[in-house]
């Protein structure tokens, strides 16, 4: 699909905990082909500390209502700005933007691997794998059990695996200290995963170590968000790429990451 | 519909509307979002003799109504642009200019030279105000001396009009800009990012990778129209004016202080369609206060 610049309209705003928000927002235009792992930039209100667009995971299309839902997480002045819009307020936003993670070709046993709010453009991803009929494992990290904003969402779309640093979900421990990551990982055809950089870069590894194909879908700092500014580069094989239209979802082989 | 049309040094404009160098690509990134060729013109992205992989991240900072980049004139060089980019700019049928920069004085005679055989560049921005390089760039545009000897060398060798990018980072713009019309600059652009600084005080460390970089967006917009009012006082060539423009007031107070013509830059970034929402707020204006054409109002700051 074109990338577009418009004001959408917000049609839910739903409080998942103390800091994140899902909103749905709404085109007045219909929507076609979004791929799972593509972002939006959308701008916030506020002070003049807030000046550049803010980028998000879909999170999900809705092609019925022409909407898509955005997960966010309260970091600074403009996601909280943006997780205070109510019904009927208008968002101007850019989107579809960046590449996507890529599908299977043939039927695959595939692991989703999310940690925080990282696990936003996985939900996309999981439920166009459901829909080709691959058998989808959902492991899910976060700090502590409320952080699993969305897990109940996932277990639509595969079967779900959780780990909290604090225990109080799942295996205690990161990501990677999950029994899934143990003897028969490379029993997977392929690892999708989002999440902070130093997880995505573990689970690198250890794809990398049993041979396994992974894809990470990356966050950087960026301007525009459609490849003019070139702000957010990351270190590839072929040099700097621009993480918002190379990426943001990279091959893992693409990038400088052996260490 | 007022008037709009321009002639800049050598060059005319549709419309005083044009995109700076950086925050445009090759114009087809906007392919998408409108007409490219509603512009009055773009500047393509700095290009260099040889290719330029560009500084390491982070090279972007945020800031009070602005921004502060560090990216180094990444680029696949001229013979990349040539080859690889250029076929694809043949479709637009609006001014198009390449941002020339280099590290020595032969390198943007080679540059120019090869870009003298482009047919459809209509001219060439050379700029000597790149504060994100380590050698060349903004030494080149900091020094009369300096500034003269690049535009001479390159007035020999291109034979299509030369606009000539300033650096804020001086500490009188008049002397470079009168240094720059002696040597045959056609035109004059101005201003290009501010040098500044951004420090995260939780870590205490710089954000950006070269801690120093450009600051633009409205936050230098104040710098930029003082100092396009100094230039517009200094020469006669036709100035390009740029710095922290979001929307049509913003390019008519440029008008007023002595612009012909106006880019716009880090807006490009929030808003693709600022340009058109530019364009027609600049038609609305002048028919709003009742002039004719735009050079009407060139400079016409009521003193």
């Amino acid at each position: 699909m074109k990338k577009l610049v418009q004001n959408l309209q917000v049609i839910s705003n739903r409080r998942l905990n103390k800091d994140h928000v899902l909103l749905e927002l709404k085109s007045e235009i219909p929507l076609e082909g979004i791929l799972p792992g593509q972002f939006a930039n959308i701008l916030a209100n506020g002070s003049h500390q807030v000046f550049l667009r803010r980028p998000f995971s879909i999170y999900q299309v809705n092609y019925k209502c022409n909407s898509i839902s955005i997960l966010i997480k309260v970091v600074g002045e403009g996601t909280s700005s943006l997780s205070m819009s109510v019904t009927g307020d208008t968002l101007s936003v850019i989107f579809p933007l960046g590449a996507g993670f890529t599908l299977p070709e043939k039927k695959s046993k595939l692991l989703l691997v999310g940690g925080g709010v990282g696990v936003a453009p996985l939900m996309l991803l999981a439920s166009l794998l459901k829909q080709g009929g691959h058998h989808v494992d959902i492991l899910l990290g976060a700090r502590s059990s409320e952080d699993l904003v969305v897990m109940e969402n996932f277990a639509e779309f595969g079967f779900v695996h959780t780990t909290t640093e604090d225990g109080t979900h799942g295996v205690k421990g990161y990501v990677t200290d999950h029994p899934i990551f143990g003897l028969n990982l490379d029993s997977y055809d392929k690892i999708y995963s989002c999440g902070p950089e130093p997880m995505m870069k573990a689970v690198a590894r250890l794809a990398r170590t049993n041979q396994v194909s992974c894809e990470v879908s990356l966050e950087n700092t960026m301007a525009c968000g459609y490849g003019v500014c070139l702000c957010c580069v990351t270190e590839t094989t072929e040099g700097h790429r621009c993480v918002c239209t190379d990426g943001p979802v990279f091959e893992i082989n693409q990038l400088k990451w052996q260490n | 519909m007022a008037e709009l049309s321009i002639d800049i040094g050598g060059l005319t404009l549709k419309n005083p509307v044009m995109t700076a160098s950086g925050t445009f690509g090759y114009g087809t990134e906007f392919d998408d979002f409108f007409d490219v060729n509603t512009l009055g013109g773009f500047v393509v992205k700095g290009t260099t003799l040889h290719s330029r992989q560009g500084n390491a991240y982070p090279r972007m900072a945020e800031t009070p109504s602005g921004m502060l980049n560090a990216v180094g004139l990444q680029n696949g060089g001229v013979k990349y642009f040539i080859s690889s980019i250029y076929p694809r700019l043949l479709k637009y049928n609006t001014h198009i200019l390449v941002n020339v920069s280099g590290s020595t004085v032969e390198d943007y005679i080679s540059c120019a030279e090869q870009i003298n055989e482009l047919k459809h560049i209509s001219a060439i921005e050379l700029n000597i105000s790149c504060p994100n390089v380590k050698e060349g760039g903004m030494a080149f545009g900091t020094s009369c001396p300096a500034a003269e000897a690049v535009v001479k060398a390159v007035r020999k060798v291109y034979h299509q009009p030369i606009m000539v990018k300033l650096s804020p980072n001086v500490t009188d713009i008049a002397e470079i800009a009168k240094a720059v019309e002696a040597s045959g600059a056609d035109s004059i652009s101005l201003i290009n990012t501010i040098l500044a600084m951004a420090i995260d005080a939780e870590s205490r460390k710089p954000v950006l990778s070269t801690i120093t970089g450009g600051l633009s967006g409205p936050a230098i917009k104040p710098i930029a129209l003082r100092m396009v009012w100094q230039v517009y006082q200094a020469v006669k060539v036709p100035i390009v004016g740029m710095g922290g423009i979001m929307n049509a007031k913003d390019a008519i107070e440029f008008f007023l202080a002595g612009a012909s013509a106006v880019q716009i830059g880090t807006a490009n970034f929030i808003d693709p369609l600022v340009t058109q929402h530019t364009i027609l707020g600049i038609d609305n204006y002048l028919e709003r206060h009742k002039f004719k054409s735009i050079k009407d109002i060139i400079g016409c700051l009521q003193l």
